[in-house]
């Protein structure tokens, strides 16, 4: 058994050391916001964040994030409340939605770090998460839309 | 598009109080009535707590006690927007809400079939074009007949009261809610003649309405086919044959056996599983087996094999006719100058997110299927050959899709997860990993196109000849196809410009491997070589190419209206210095567009800046569905026209993963600028139509910009300098 702590719970995970943190979430906890999109870190459909910062959980072994603070899309927040979140439904940004969840947490970590980011840092941040369906110019100005909330609000 | 006047309203819908308590209003096409041919009953049951009857196989509303109302969606939602533009529909006309709106995908059920696409089909970008009456009819006829248990309720004339929001009011402003009247109005007789609303009475048709399935899609609840979780079910890897084509020789399975949570190894129709508790654990298993092959017919296949087999049938003959206008022979003998190339495009990947998956649960009396899929009857079918059931036994829950672009029209991921349950007696999901989905995919076949023009002493087009060879998608997935296969070659045939002599014909080389619809189908191969050649044709008569254009579009006004609109939105020849553009025009799914394209070449490698595009589509139900439907196509079509090649060696894909099958980053999206055009025309289809013109428009601003021709797909590779 390892502990780990996902959305602030402490959960203990009956897997295999070199279990991807992905598969963890998705078959162990039954949390399937976090998608599988290629297995190689090469899409972003994974993302998470790991003590804050956005990280591909395709290829993190289990073993690497015991004693780590896990966020999910399920964790973002309660009741989508989180200024992407409400920006993203604000702009309509998600078509088929199956890379959404791994954007909006890319998004969310880029905000923490550069509350005020333009669109080079958008790219910057941003082209490790592939959309098929073509929602870029959409992601770019929810993005902006999301930093406009925070300013005005100061919403987390 | 089927037109309402050939439905016999009478026969078109029906309408039955639930055992429940609430209305149930369903469809019934004529001639239809008690043919349909699933157990999808069950389906719709859990939607409620009665026991399926005929009319909820074809239902499309339901409306309960408690007022929440279900919207049944017969097409299957991948991004497109039709989990809201349907219900926009049938909300403009019932009075209701969006919001108020529960979506339910519908069961497998012959009220569900798409005339236009021949089968409950979601594809050819036609699913508002085939519900636009439909559901407008449907709603209108329900309010009608909620209006109506009201007036007989407070003893008035119909007259005296509308529907306002999901209530019914009267004239002395009492209300009584869809919920309350629902089991009333379901006793009412279905009116014989409705009225729809004029588009200036339209209050939700026409508005940028939020998407329904946003929500789930921007905090992880949303459910693909890949999160279905069932009681007791196990995850299975799906060993292929490395080989297209090949089939499984030998099986060493007792180290995977022995491996941490594996249940069984065992051999599908379509290759190894390994069956397990969790997929990682399936993953790890699989790597363990020891395998060998059946190579089968594709040991020695090649890109330049495929090439070669495909101009070698275009140079045995015309190939079957597809469109004869005037004589197009003659009048290029005749012509004052001639032109002919040879275009060809490649194997392209769908690439889809999510890649293929499936879950089945088979016991001994059915099968419950859960998949994302753009076919409900071929899977039912499918599913019930793997398992040896009836198709009436098998019921069809489809789930969100994680991206389908055509891939999902095919059912080749559903037999192996069929097969596995049955072995183990559980439900089973079988996962393809990133590496499965590009190595066996179902292919955008390739084309190679000779197309012949010539021009008169004025420059005009008089002669047009074009000859498609490539392998046929529809004589595989729905044979026979005798003849000309329209999948090939529908946007050729349809080519907009006036010539007086006009020849398109079409010849059959298969490729030994499958091949499927992709997005836009004929049209990106088609419209590439019509595109592109017309610009070859404007630069041989010394012309500007809109003006060319424009030149054989006399009798076109939607078409020279997005094209001179493009052209005005794009600053057409007033690029900046070192900047070149290129223009392309099509047709399709009832849909008129132009796109601009502006570039540069930088070192040898084209730069995009900017596309303009402007569309045409009649009707907007929701234009920004509409936009972000056109944002997508540019998109899409940017990633193949850029770098879409699916290479094969000795009969294996070469591409595996994002690594080496290259699309299109947020980092590398250039300027868009997307106009729609207002129309009251009948809405035209959005999902696929702004795909084919970006390669043409591309290529036709890189030979502005270097004098240089590319007739074939992808541009990276290519070398890109003046000539």
């Amino acid at each position: 058994m390892i502990t780990i702590t996902v959305n602030n719970q402490m959960l203990s995970v009956d897997a295999a050391s070199d279990t991807p943190l992905l598969w963890v979430l998705r078959d162990h906890l039954g949390m399937t916001g976090t998608k599988f999109g290629c297995g190689m870190a090469l899409c972003g459909a994974c993302t998470v964040h790991i003590d804050g910062a956005a990280t591909r959980s395709c290829v993190l072994p289990l073993s690497a994030v015991a004693g780590k603070s896990i966020t999910t899309i399920e964790g973002l927040s309660k009741d989508r409340s989180h200024a992407v979140q409400k920006a993203w439904l604000e702009i309509d940004v998600p078509q088929c939605g199956y890379c959404q969840s791994g954007q909006i947490m890319s998004a969310a970590a880029l905000l923490k770090t550069n509350p005020k980011p333009n669109d080079a840092d958008i790219d910057a941040a941003m082209s490790g998460n592939i959309c098929r369906c073509g929602t870029y110019p959409r992601i770019r100005k929810a993005i902006h839309r999301a930093a406009e909330l925070l300013a005005t609000s100061g919403a987390k | 598009m089927r037109p309402v006047s050939e439905l016999s309203r009478r026969e078109f819908l029906n309408v039955t109080a639930t055992v429940g308590g609430g209305l149930i209003l369903a469809l019934t096409l004529p001639g239809r009535a008690g043919k349909s041919s699933s157990a999808a009953a069950a389906t719709i049951a859990t939607a409620g707590p009665s026991a399926a009857t005929q009319s909820q196989l074809n239902a499309w509303l339901q409306i309960a006690r408690d007022n929440s109302i279900t919207v049944i969606v017969d097409r299957s939602e991948m991004g497109q927007g039709v989990y809201t533009a349907l219900p926009m529909l049938l909300a403009e006309e019932l009075d209701i809400d969006l919001e108020v709106i529960n979506v339910v995908a519908a069961p497998v059920g012959d009220a569900y079939i798409n005339p236009g696409n021949g089968g409950q089909v979601t594809g050819t970008s036609n699913s508002v074009q085939d519900a636009w009456d439909k559901l407008r009819m449907a709603g209108a006829t329900a309010r009608t007949m909620l209006v109506s248990a009201a007036a007989k309720h407070w003893r008035i004339d119909a007259a005296q009261c509308h529907a306002k929001n999901g209530t019914v009011v009267n004239a002395q402003g009492k209300v009584l809610t869809y919920g309350q009247l629902a089991d009333a109005a379901a006793k009412e007789a279905v009116p014989k003649d409705v009225k729809l609303k004029s588009k200036n009475n339209f209050q939700i048709i026409g508005t940028s309405r939020s998407r329904i399935d946003t929500p789930g899609k921007v905090d992880g609840s949303a459910e693909f086919g890949l999160d279905v979780k069932l009681p007791g079910m196990l995850y299975a890897a799906l060993a292929q044959s490395p080989v297209l084509g090949g089939k499984v020789k030998t099986v060493d399975s007792a180290a995977a056996e022995k491996m941490p949570g594996v249940r069984k190894v065992m051999i599908t129709s379509s290759g190894v599983a390994v069956v397990a508790d969790h997929f990682w654990q399936a993953l790890k298993a699989r790597k363990a087996l020891t395998l060998t092959w059946d190579p089968g017919a594709n040991l020695g296949l090649d890109n330049a094999v495929i090439a070669a087999m495909l101009k070698k049938t275009a140079a045995a003959g015309a190939g079957l006719s597809a469109r004869t206008d005037g004589n197009a022979e003659q009048a290029l003998k005749s012509a004052k100058q001639r032109l002919r190339a040879a275009y060809y495009v490649p194997l392209l990947a769908h690439a889809t997110m999510e890649p293929m998956n499936c879950t089945a649960d088979v016991k001994a009396d059915g099968c419950d299927l859960y998949v994302g899929t753009q076919v409900q009857q071929v899977s039912q079918v499918t599913a019930a050959a793997a398992a040896g059931l009836q198709p009436a036994q098998v019921r069809v829950f489809t789930t969100l899709i994680g991206g389908g672009f055509g891939r999902r029209l095919d059912i080749d991921f559903i037999p192996a997860a069929v097969e596995a349950s049955k072995a183990l007696g559980v439900p089973v999901k079988v996962i393809w990993t990133r590496e499965d989905d590009m190595t066996h995919d179902t292919y955008r076949p390739p084309a190679y196109e000779e197309v012949s023009g010539g021009l008169d002493a004025s420059g005009k087009l008089v002669a047009w000849k074009l000859h498609i060879t490539s392998p046929s998608i529809t004589a595989r997935m729905f044979p026979p196809v005798k003849g000309v296969d329209d999948s090939v070659i529908e946007a050729a045939v349809n080519n907009l410009y006036d010539v007086p002599n006009l020849a398109v014909s079409y010849s059959r080389q298969e490729i030994g491997i499958d091949v499927g619809y992709m997005r836009s189908v004929s049209h990106s191969p088609n419209c590439f070589v019509i595109e592109s050649f017309m610009d070859e044709l404007a630069a041989l008569a010394g012309k500007n190419p809109l003006d060319f254009r424009m030149q054989h579009l006399a009798k076109k006004p939607r078409q020279r209206h997005v094209l001179q609109l493009a052209a005005e939105r794009a600053g057409w020849g007033k690029a900046a210095p070192g900047r070149f553009q290129g223009i392309a025009l099509m047709e399709g799914y009832t849909t008129h567009l132009a796109q601009v394209a502006e570039i540069s070449i930088v070192g040898g490698d084209i730069k995009v800046h900017k596309l303009v595009c402007v569309v045409d589509c009649g009707q907007k139900v929701n234009p920004r569905i509409v936009e972000s439907q056109i944002e997508s196509g540019i998109v899409f079509g940017l990633s193949a026209a850029l770098w879409g090649d699916v290479t094969i060696v000795a009969g294996q894909v070469q591409q595996t993963n994002f690594n080496n099958y290259r699309v299109l980053r947020n980092n590398e999206l250039p300027e868009l600028d997307v106009h729609l055009v207002d129309s009251d025309e009948t809405p035209g289809g959005i999902g696929e139509a702004a795909v084919p013109l970006v390669a043409p428009a591309l290529c036709n601003a890189i030979f502005a910009a270097t004098g240089t021709r590319l007739r074939a797909l992808p541009i990276a590779g290519q070398k890109l300098q003046k000539t």
